[in-house]
């Protein structure tokens, strides 16, 4: 295929008659985003309509703001990715963070409050509970997809639910304080070796994640279980294992994100993450992640979150109202499953 | 049947008469695959015309094309004399020509009296007119002579009673030309004999019903011509009753084949899987016993639905075992899962690459060393994958089956039929295996890749592996296999060696005989 490019590419910079030229340089275009997707052209609209809207939003600085805001997205989005490759979705991730945030806050605070002096494991208690608490909304997701077969729409929309509630019920919906200050200080606001510590503890997670999804068989089966579950099972995998770790990935993952939040808002809150089923979606569908599994690229998912904290920051700056904000982000979706439909027809039109 | 053509069309009951429906030189082709080849066909008023052929000679895609489910590439189809298309399933019904196929197109959650008039409910302006349907819906059951409840959810029925609502569907406005495929595959005898004086019925008001069955009884019985299909080429029409059942089969099979199949060396060794009276839960195997030795290729032949796949499917740990013992290397492996058995040196090659296969999406190399991540040191690093050497074997593999386009990091969507299926085979090189199960390993493979495929169980027989072979091409088991076992409707109907192997004596199992 790059063979019939690199052709097209050296006729198309030939002189010839412009009509001719039009359409060779529609033909590579054509490519380009069959090959890509629909990401790339998104990104570049939105970069060249926000510079010229602001001249601030090319600044270095506010593009490492873009960065750290969006890491709780790109986890979050990371973590959809993995129920999306399965061919499932998970919808409870907006309550995976409550959850994570609500017993990880509490469990930290009662921790510091019975012991002051030892503040590290305070945070390590406290971490380490709402981690395990998100965890177990993935796992039980897991346990209804794989071993009963209930549909991931009504799994993950009722976990979430039940996650909700617990979370509202902990907290009679108020926030929880009284966590050591040194946790905000160094997760949510500090800088671990010159980088912001969410962006450095989500590059950590994703090159962890990377290496497993394209490196070892766990991460191949995840694509061959989405891809056709019966071949799958047919070549000796354990496919309701395989939608089991999944899912529960899945929760961790969110989890980790969860607790990231909690440091940077220093509290733990019941409220936080009900947008967060349709923005990772929507940057997983946007990076070219398949709907119907077995389809993605974990890099892709990253830039496809952090597309979606760019166009919000833009809208911010360009003082876009914050509920037009969800309104675009919802068209922005819609554009990019109708561009992925098209896609495919025009991947057809050049196969024949 | 009032509501037949009877009117409109011509009394004479034999081939003089205008033809309803005529297709001249038709072709199909499918993506790598032609599936008709200039087939010419004809249907007259009152004639029940028997479509005759292998599994993939083209019955279905020619029926298809009829029922205007598909359109065809070239060819002329004329009605009642004036060319036409027909562009839909619906379009086609409008001009009476209806078709009941294998699968059904019921909606389970809906009544029969629903499913009878769906596309086609009686409306009072815009509104469903539900008592003409249901006295309609009686109507045609009564007429049809099939007891059926008009309110009854179709979910509940069994699928002989699918199958009347099905039929009946096809007489719920004008009918001119009648399509069944295989419609007694389901049907106990007394609901056949219904079938077949409804057909007689039908034929007496100038219908034209076209067939399909495998049965030879049943052709004797009601067919009047057959036209005999060949690898989607129109081989001959006779007539049914001048036409004796050994003309029939070698009309169906008659291929040049010499050059295309190997000459295996058999050297049985010691039995490798030994199979002990096995029930299934779904009763697709009943009472099976049978053993396959080392060096030696076993063939499995039968009907569709005959258990021959079910059989082998039972050994691999995918259907459900009711009762009896399977032996593996003299170890009982009765009820062992997939993985288990893949890990003691059983692989079975599913017969349908994209339903249960090959993960379509994703590229070859990846479909390739699937099977085999977690076993084979060689693609090993710890708990990584060995990138070089995945590398490495996929390619030689790649090579060892001709792959074409040799492009092993492309999707498997993106190559041609016969392509695929080396994918698929080659799946079973990257472990360690002592027994190959190929289920129909040919189906939709063009001859050169049947060749090339041919020689490769050859060879794994050679070097000591033990083979069987289960297909519906009756050619490639005679001229494969040093063992055959015929299998009837879940049960072992015969087994065969050596020189007993040949199409008489396995095809004189293959057909019901107690109608006939």
């Amino acid at each position: 295929m790059s063979a019939i490019e690199q052709d097209s590419n050296q006729t198309a910079s030939k002189p010839a008659f412009t009509q001719n030229k039009d359409q060779r340089r529609h033909a590579v275009l054509k490519r380009l985003f069959v090959q890509l997707g629909v990401l790339p052209f998104l990104l570049l609209i939105a970069v060249a309509v926000f510079s010229l809207i602001s001249e601030n939003f090319l600044s270095l600085r506010n593009l490492m703001n873009v960065v750290r805001q969006s890491s709780y997205l790109i986890l979050v989005s990371v973590a959809q990715m993995f129920a999306l490759l399965t061919g499932g979705f998970d919808l409870s991730v907006g309550t995976i963070i409550a959850l994570t945030s609500v017993v990880g806050a509490t469990a930290m605070a009662a921790s510091f409050n019975a012991m002051p002096e030892m503040v590290w494991l305070a945070i390590l208690i406290g971490a380490f509970a709402g981690i395990l608490a998100g965890t177990a909304i993935g796992a039980v997701n897991g346990l209804g997809v794989s071993l009963f077969g209930v549909s991931p729409f009504m799994m993950t929309l009722g976990m979430a639910s039940v996650g909700f509630g617990i979370a509202l019920y902990m907290t009679g919906g108020t926030p929880v304080y009284g966590m050591p200050v040194e946790f905000g200080n160094i997760f949510g606001f500090g800088q671990i070796l010159g980088i912001p510590s969410p962006v450095f503890i989500s590059i950590l997670l994703i090159v962890i994640l990377y290496i497993l999804v394209n490196s070892t068989p766990l991460g191949r089966y995840f694509y061959a279980v989405g891809g056709n579950q019966k071949a799958a099972e047919l070549s000796g995998i354990n496919t309701k294992r395989i939608l089991f770790i999944a899912y529960t990935l899945c929760g961790l993952i969110a989890a980790v994100a969860g607790m990231l939040l909690t440091a940077r808002l220093d509290t733990g809150e019941a409220n936080i993450g009900a947008s967060m089923p349709l923005e990772s979606i929507a940057a997983c569908v946007i990076a070219g992640v398949s709907l119907r599994g077995g389809v993605g690229r974990i890099e892709n998912v990253v830039l496809g979150a952090l597309f979606i904290g760019l166009v919000q920051n833009g809208m911010n700056l360009a003082r876009i109202e914050s509920y037009l904000q969800t309104v675009v982000i919802g068209v922005l979706l819609i554009i990019a499953v109708i561009a992925d439909q098209v896609r495919l027809k025009v991947m057809a039109s050049i196969n024949d | 049947m009032q509501h037949s053509t009877q009117k409109s069309l011509p009394p004479e009951k034999t081939g003089e008469a205008i033809p309803l429906l005529e297709f001249e030189s038709v072709s199909k082709r499918f993506p790598g695959v032609l599936a008709l080849d200039q087939v010419d066909f004809e249907i007259v008023p009152g004639e029940v015309h028997i479509l005759f052929g292998e599994n993939g000679a083209g019955k279905s895609t020619l029926i298809s094309i009829m029922a205007g489910v598909h359109q065809p590439t070239s060819g002329v189809i004329k009605k009642s004399g004036s060319p036409i298309t027909l562009n839909s399933v619906h379009h086609a019904r409008s001009l009476g020509i209806s078709a009941v196929f294998q699968e059904f197109s019921l909606v389970d959650q809906l009544t029969v009296e629903q499913n009878l008039f769906l596309g086609a409910e009686h409306q009072q302006s815009l509104f469903l007119n539900k008592s003409t349907q249901r006295s309609e819906a009686k109507r045609i059951l009564s007429e049809l002579g099939f007891s059926l409840n008009p309110k009854q959810k179709v979910s509940f029925l069994s699928r002989a009673e699918q199958q009347m609502v099905e039929i009946a569907k096809a007489f719920r406005s004008k009918l001119s030309v009648l399509i069944l495929d295989e419609p007694t595959a389901s049907l106990t005898d007394k609901e056949t004999n219904q079938l077949f004086s409804l057909i007689e019925q039908v034929k007496r008001n100038g219908v034209g019903v076209v067939y399909i069955t495998h049965r030879m009884a049943e052709i004797k019985k009601i067919g009047d011509r057959i036209t005999v299909l060949r690898d989607g080429k129109y081989i001959k029409t006779v007539k049914a009753k001048t036409t004796s059942e050994k003309e029939l089969v070698e009309l169906m099979t008659g291929r040049v084949i010499d050059q295309v199949y190997p000459k295996i060396k058999f050297n049985p060794q010691q039995t490798l899987l030994n199979v002990k009276n096995i029930t299934t839960t779904n009763h697709r195997v009943s009472d099976l016993s049978f053993y396959v030795r080392k060096g030696e290729v076993v063939g499995f032949a039968g009907l569709v639905g005959s258990g021959k796949s079910a059989a082998l499917r039972a050994c691999f740990g995918i259907e459900k075992i009711q009762s009896g013992d399977i032996y593996f290397n003299d170890e009982n492996v009765t009820g062992h899962s997939v993985r288990q058995m893949l890990d003691k040196g059983f692989f079975y090659n599913v017969p349908d690459r994209h339903k249960e296969g090959l993960v379509m999406i994703r590229n070859c190399r990846e479909n390739i060393v699937l099977p085999s991540l977690d076993q084979n040191e060689n693609l090993n690093l710890g708990v990584l994958i060995n990138k070089t050497k995945e590398k490495r074997t996929v390619i030689s593999l790649a090579e060892k089956f001709e792959l074409h386009p040799m492009k092993v990091n492309r999707q498997v969507e993106h190559f041609s039929g016969g392509n695929q299926q080396k994918v698929l085979l080659a799946k079973c090189l990257t472990r360690d295996v002592k027994l190959y199960v190929f289920d129909e390993p040919t189906v939709g493979v063009d001859v050169g890749t049947r060749v090339e495929i041919y020689k490769f169980i050859a060879n794994l027989c050679e070097q000591g592996a033990a083979v069987v072979i289960v297909s519906s091409d009756l050619a490639e088991i005679i001229h494969l296999t040093n063992r055959v076992y015929v299998m009837h409707r879940g049960k072992l109907q015969g087994e065969f060696k050596d020189d007993e192997i040949n199409e008489n004596t396995i095809l004189s199992q293959f057909f019901d005989r107690e109608a006939a």
